[in-house]
């Protein structure tokens, strides 16, 4: 029995249009038109116990629409969704007491308060037993290393100690489910890492459930076994990130060094996808023109010093991605 | 529910002490807010100076509504700070934080803040009532003591009740909020006045549809002796304070509507 399912999750809003303009700000009060956005369009997936998927999509392709459905803050308009044998939206008080949000963007804490304080009164708010407590924060404080910064108010930490703290904060009612919503968004080299590490340690050794969202891939391939790709309210895509390489039927990478730099590299099967100097990079599809046929074709009219293939790292394969949904 | 009240009281010590950081000014303020609202009843002083009565209403009698009302009022400005700035919290998005608390959003809305600037108006309410209670001859017994008390905090009930309405109304739309300042300041500054003095139009609807008149005048008007006021007869005029929780009560259930369109529309 997985621990999330959802089926069939739907979800749409009303945006008002703004005429642009002067006239159109009049025009506004008067009467509004409506736009309705279809942000989740019969979104289906299952999660198990111990799983760490990554959940990526452009921006505005519902990935925070779901997050909110799965944390019972939003009520989508219909299909169903089960978290541990609850529906997260109809038993809000209960759900939420067994899992854990981190929002990047925003912080849980309370800003004028030292982040000790927001400990304890989270402690209190979730009503964990005050030893329990005890024994999970000197844990966590250990391992995010935030025990220098306890005594200080929210408002003076940096961006990386923050995220520690909004993590450790998430964690004191020992959740057995973690949303990550951008969780390195804006950190630096150190941080990043630092805060994987963490994420990637609570899911191995606590078998903590993460549902990650992100806009960094390196988040994705250095963390997820599996990743679920949104556009657009749909379900792109879900499985192991090298399913993710087959969606975009695993484009390759022909890397060339000319011996003149100003001939044009053109193959009808072939994507230019940069040119600097003498170097060419391609992009073409096995099933589309074999490897062979494609090196052949291009040495037979070109001089080349070298060449290299290798598969699109998985940056190119999400912004194709992306490009391909705003194209369309 | 007592599990609550303490969260929420941790939550009100949190707010305090952000606020009385600077002890120094607060005091200030303090004064500062006596003083204003000292100015305030100076006015209500002058017109009876010169005029004597209104509508057959003496001073001593008009303060003894002036006080209630006040006192009420300051209770629930105080009180009712979280919800006053609610828009606030709406318009940076910091209310999905308190739907993903264990807690009840009421009760967290209310303890994000308290402003105890506000009780400088107690010190005005304060000192009118005192001013109608020896005045008027000090002849009231413990029951009577206890009616004046019950409407100063079924009074306060109101008052924080239509600051919930206004928060609520922030689900909908976080502009212009000023509209709600009509009936929570508004409201006060009709009920320091004897309700009959107002047309019936208003009388009913600060009877049946903001209570304020339950709270203060057909209390009042059975402390002074008056006989049946605004058409209630006097019994019902002893219990007409509950109207005040009552309203409070009903407020907290239209909250809770708002709360369920917010988490259907994700506006």
């Amino acid at each position: 029995m997985p621990q999330i399912v959802v089926e069939n999750l739907c979800k749409s809003y009303r945006v008002a249009v703004r005429k642009p303009g002067m006239w159109g700000a009049i025009r506004g009060v008067a009467s509004r038109e409506h736009r309705v956005v279809q942000a989740l369009d019969s979104v289906s997936f299952e999660i198990d116990e111990g799983e760490l998927v990554g959940y990526i999509g452009p921006n505005g392709a519902g990935k925070s629409t779901t997050v909110k459905a799965l944390a019972g803050i939003l009520v989508p308009d219909s299909g169903t969704c089960i978290v541990r044998g609850r529906t997260p939206w109809r038993e809000r008080r209960a759900h939420v007491a067994e899992i854990g949000v981190v929002f990047g963007q925003r912080t849980q804490l309370w800003w004028d308060l030292p982040v000790r304080e927001s400990f304890e009164l989270l402690g209190e708010m979730y009503r964990v037993p005050k030893d329990r407590l005890r024994r999970t924060l000197t844990e966590l404080v250990d391992v995010l290393q935030i025990a220098s910064v306890l005594d200080q108010p929210v408002r003076q930490l940096s961006l990386g100690q923050r995220m520690r703290c909004d993590l450790a904060a998430s964690l004191l009612h020992t959740p057995p489910i973690l949303f990550l919503d951008e969780p390195t968004i804006g950190l630096d080299a150190i941080s990043k890492p630092a805060i994987r590490e963490f994420v990637r340690r609570q899911n191995r050794e606590e078998g903590v459930t993460v549902i990650l969202t992100t806009h960094d891939l390196d988040d994705i391939e250095s963390l997820c076994s599996r990743v679920m790709l949104i556009a657009s309210g749909k379900m792109l895509s879900d499985g192991p990130v090298s399913a993710l390489r087959e969606a975009v039927g695993g484009e390759r990478r022909l890397t060339l060094d000319l011996e003149d730099t100003h001939t044009e590299v053109t193959h009808a099967a072939a994507r230019l996808v940069s040119r600097d100097g003498a170097r060419v990079v391609l992009a073409f599809r096995p099933a589309e023109v074999s490897t062979a046929e494609l090196i052949r074709s291009i040495t037979d009219k070109h001089a080349i010093k070298d060449l290299t293939v290798e598969e699109a790292p998985i940056e190119e394969i999400v912004a194709g991605i992306y490009r391909e949904i705003e194209g369309a | 529910m007592s599990y609550s009240l303490h969260l929420y009281g941790r939550l009100i010590l949190i707010a305090l002490r952000s606020r009385m950081q600077y002890p120094a000014s607060f005091v200030m303020q303090l004064a500062g807010t006596a003083l204003l609202t000292g100015t305030e009843f100076v006015a209500v002083w002058a017109l009876f100076a010169r005029f004597g009565t209104l509508a057959g209403w003496r001073l001593e009698e008009v303060c003894l509504f002036y006080g209630m009302s006040n006192l009420g009022y300051a209770l629930a400005e105080c009180l009712g700070e979280g919800f006053d700035k609610f828009a606030q919290q709406v318009r940076k998005g910091d209310f999905d934080r308190l739907l993903l608390r264990p807690c009840s959003t009421s009760m967290q809305v209310a303890g994000s803040g308290m402003d105890p600037m506000r009780l400088g108006r107690l010190v005005q309410g304060g000192a009118v009532l005192a001013y109608a209670a020896v005045s008027l001859g000090g002849a009231w017994d413990w029951l009577e003591i206890g009616l004046i008390i019950g409407c100063i905090l079924s009074g306060a009930c109101v008052f924080v009740g239509l600051l919930v309405l206004q928060a609520t109304l922030c689900f909908w739309t976080i502009e212009s909020l000023e509209i709600a300042n009509v009936l929570t300041h508004g409201g006060n500054e009709a009920a320091q006045f004897p309700f009959d003095i107002y047309g019936p139009g208003l009388r009913r609807f600060f009877t049946f549809v903001v209570p304020l008149a339950c709270v203060n005048i057909l209390p009042g008007a059975v402390l002074l002796e008056r006989g049946p006021t605004l058409g209630i007869p006097a019994w019902a005029s002893w219990g007409a304070p509950l109207m005040g929780p009552l309203f409070f009560l009903i407020s907290l259930r239209v909250w809770e509507f708002g709360v369920r369109r917010y988490r259907s529309t994700g506006t």
